[in-house]
């Protein structure tokens, strides 16, 4: 019997310590002296694209030329439509260690990532070996060095002041105009829109006739505010009205009283119908382009779907109206210090047993910063390139001179909108990356989707309704369990949760009861 | 020709496009499968209901998409009418429930979006879905007659059938024809959904294999990607609308 116990007892530890191991994760990775070309590898690459052929297609030539100059690395793209997919399956991937190699990402989704250990590889030491680090000497391609990365997006890169991504492209938002209605009812546009413009014009244009026509269109349908990502949009004018949001290290700021007043003042115009999202109406373009909304706010990596000539539709030929589009910058509360979103997929590469192989995958993340994939994809839509070497080519400033002189490349409107942040990098942020970052955003714009739902089925907004909103998003989105701030070093992952500190003095019980029996069994041997 | 889709489909559903055997249509039925609880809209008070308002409905599963963190799309239907519940909070466990037929309680927001009715939900709301006891198949109905007209959207959600519809050079604004007969959303690997553009009379409309309802390993994925411009079909799925119709194919196959 007592044997027995022993070995039970043993077997547990020995759970326990399987158990422990196996939440080590991988070592570190530790860039090899060379890249051994005479073994093969096949890497995996997750990317996304925005339903748009051409960038499907800039992402197959840039594996065909990358695999030219690298035969023995073979690159499998497997494409979303979706970050939110993406995200999801990594962390699902993360638990099997069945990663991709190469994936396209939001930092905010590689602070999660990073909660495992080893998972995401920091690329600071990376970006600086002179041989196949940025600009380095034995790259088989003409990558850009890492002055030439735009400070401002490499900067979003990092992570608690480590790099974990490389910036693939940028966007901000935009804001679509139907200046024809602006104008029909007697405003003028401005270089730059405040919120109080963009919703005083909104409210004139709801007035209808006795049918229920809208004046301004001649029809049923008139949303004169659409907004694609309201993430975006409460984010955006917090950050306008120096209001809080969250901190570097976790701390959530974002229910105070300046969103309530944001909140309020979206009530408003969601009860009289001039403001509305794309979870609750559908696209912003769609309305846009049949006449039925005034200012599309969405991404500039849009803009080929915006205006009354875009190339590319969601509505029947029929349905278009013609008008003239013109785009500004997001709308501001100070127009002299204006302050807009910077976003867009970054790449991250994940760590892998054969340290080999996280060599290959970074040769080709790196190679995505080339100037050929950089215009490229690029010039599929209202993006901007990330270098400063693929900005200075002769080629893209030549496509940004030839705006408007067809509709399809040079389609202006998508060229105006990779302006308006080529024009405005400086006034681009960021929000803080740390785990759980990217809740609080989808958080963000569950505020405003809430109450503009809540508003359009005649619930009460006031300070009642405010303090259960606030309650009921912190409980959805988990925001009363910080978990972890932005440095994520080894020591200063914070205090271990219950669960690990039940396990840790399980074992320590384990341990004592192991060395008692042995030395009841060893004086009673002695005896 | 329903004989032909009641089989195909049978062969093609995977939650909806499965290639389980399926149920054959329940036959007359004995009992009343639109009386509703108490407390339950009737279809006529669900379609009269204004947009943004709250209604519950009873209804059976036609078919859904494909689980995922914590929400699933039904489409749903009773014998007056259909109801696409659109991103449904509900457990994985729960969602392997809605099998085709099963009765369910729903609570939600009567909404549309892109001219499509459907029923929204509160993010995080499990309350919203509640399986009842009770099991009834819904039969595909034709919808020829309304092909072209206005009153195709009387027919929005519902399982129906169209023949004798030709298939189109799958032509985009951007890229003129392609000689292709259909699309992919995403042609490199396939995880997204397929386009294809039918004809009959003077009218065309662009209908898609829902990736999330019916994947590339299905039957129907497959037989679409085999379509050649001008065949002749007859097609089958769930009449979801965007921006104008958009069946969510479920069976296709050479017009009868």
């Amino acid at each position: 019997m007592r044997r027995k116990i022993a070995a039970a007892l043993l077997c547990l530890c020995l759970t326990a310590l399987c158990g422990c191991h196996g939440s080590r994760g991988m070592s570190a990775f530790a860039i090899p002296e060379e890249f051994d070309e005479t073994k093969t590898y096949e890497l995996t690459f997750w990317a996304k694209n925005d339903t748009n052929k051409r960038q499907t297609a800039v992402y197959e030539k840039a594996i065909a030329d990358f695999e030219e100059l690298y035969p023995n690395i073979k690159v499998n793209m497997r494409l979303y439509t979706d970050y939110g997919r993406i995200y999801n399956d990594v962390i699902t991937n993360i638990s099997t260690g069945t990663t991709p190699d190469i994936c396209i990402t939001y930092p905010d989704h590689i602070a999660t990532y990073m909660t495992g250990t080893n998972v995401v590889v920091p690329l600071d030491e990376l970006f600086a070996d002179e041989k196949y680090g940025l600009g380095g000497n034995e790259l088989k391609y003409d990558g850009p060095r890492q002055d030439e990365i735009i400070p401002q997006f490499l900067d979003e890169c990092a992570i608690g002041g480590t790099h974990y991504a490389l910036p693939y492209m940028r966007s901000t938002e935009a804001l679509y105009i139907n200046r024809d209605y602006v104008e029909a009812l007697g405003y003028e546009v401005p270089d730059v829109v405040t919120w109080d413009f963009m919703f005083d014009v909104a409210e004139a244009a709801m007035a209808k006739d006795e049918a229920g026509v809208f004046l301004i269109n001649g029809q049923k349908i008139m949303i004169p505010v659409i907004y694609k990502s309201t993430d975006n949009m409460m984010i955006q004018m917090l950050r306008q009205k120096n209001a809080g949001y969250s901190d570097a290290d976790g701390n959530i700021a974002i229910f105070n009283d300046t969103t309530r007043e944001l909140l309020e003042t979206v009530a408003v115009h969601a009860k009289s119908g001039a403001f509305s999202t794309f979870k609750i109406s559908s696209y912003p373009a769609n309305f846009l382009n049949a006449g039925q909304c005034i200012f599309a706010i969405d991404s500039t990596a849009g803009a080929t779907w915006m205006g009354s000539k875009a190339p590319l539709a969601d509505i029947p030929a029929d349905q278009f109206v013609d008008f003239e589009t013109v785009v500004r910058m997001v709308p501001q509360f100070d127009p002299e210090h204006p302050q807009m979103i910077s976003q867009g997929p970054s790449v991250c590469i994940f760590n892998k047993p054969d340290s080999q192989r996280v060599l290959a995958a970074w040769l080709f993340a790196q190679y995505l910063l080339t100037n050929d994939v950089q215009i490229g994809y690029a010039e599929t839509e209202g993006y901007v390139p990330v270098t400063s070497k693929a900005r200075n080519t002769d080629t893209y400033q030549a496509y940004l001179e030839e705006a408007g002189t067809d509709g399809n490349l040079h389609y202006d409107i998508k060229i105006q909108a990779s302006r308006i942040l080529l024009d405005n990098v400086q006034y681009t942020f960021t929000t803080p990356v740390f785990n759980g970052s990217a809740s609080l955003r989808d958080a963000a714009g569950q505020l405003i989707e809430k109450v503009t739902k809540s508003v359009r089925r005649k619930e009460t907004i006031d300070d009642a309704y405010m303090e259960k909103l606030f309650a009921d998003v912190t409980a959805l989105y988990r925001l009363d369990q910080k978990q972890g701030g932005a440095a994520y070093t080894e020591d200063s992952l914070g205090p271990l949760p219950a669960a690990s500190k039940a396990l840790l003095a399980g074992l320590c019980g384990v341990w004592v009861l192991i060395l008692g029996y042995l030395a009841w069994d060893y004086r009673r041997r002695s005896s | 020709m329903k004989k032909f889709l009641t089989a195909a489909v049978a062969m093609m559903m995977l939650a909806g496009c499965s290639n389980t055997p399926k149920p054959t249509p329940t036959p007359e039925p004995e009992q009343d499968y639109a009386a509703k609880s108490e407390g339950v809209m009737t279809f006529a008070e669900y379609d009269a209901a204004e947009l943004d308002t709250k209604v519950t409905i009873e209804a059976y599963v036609l078919g859904h998409q494909s689980w995922w963190n914590d929400k699933v799309t039904v489409y749903a239907q009773d014998p007056d009418g259909a109801y696409f519940l659109y991103e449904l909070p509900c457990s994985e466990e729960d969602a392997a429930k809605l099998v085709e037929g099963q009765k369910i309680k729903v609570t939600g927001y009567k909404s549309e979006w892109a001219g499509e009715v459907e029923i929204t939900f509160d993010e995080g709301d499990m309350t919203a879905l509640e399986i009842e006891e009770g099991n009834w198949i819904a039969e595909a109905v034709n919808a020829d007659e309304f092909w072209g007209s206005p009153d195709l959207i009387t027919m929005q959600n519902r399982k129906v059938y169209f023949t004798g519809v030709t298939v189109e050079d799958y032509t985009t604004d951007e890229d003129g024809a392609t000689g292709a007969a259909f699309a992919y959303k995403n042609p490199t690997d396939k995880t997204d959904d397929l386009y294809v553009q039918l004809t009959k009379g003077d009218t065309t409309y662009e209908f898609c294999v829902e990736y999330y309802l019916c994947n590339e390993e299905t039957d129907v994925y497959k037989a679409v990607e085999a379509l050649n411009i001008g065949d002749v079909v007859d097609v089958e799925g769930f009449l979801y609308w965007y921006n104008g119709p958009n069946l969510h194919i479920t069976a296709v196959g050479a017009a009868e």
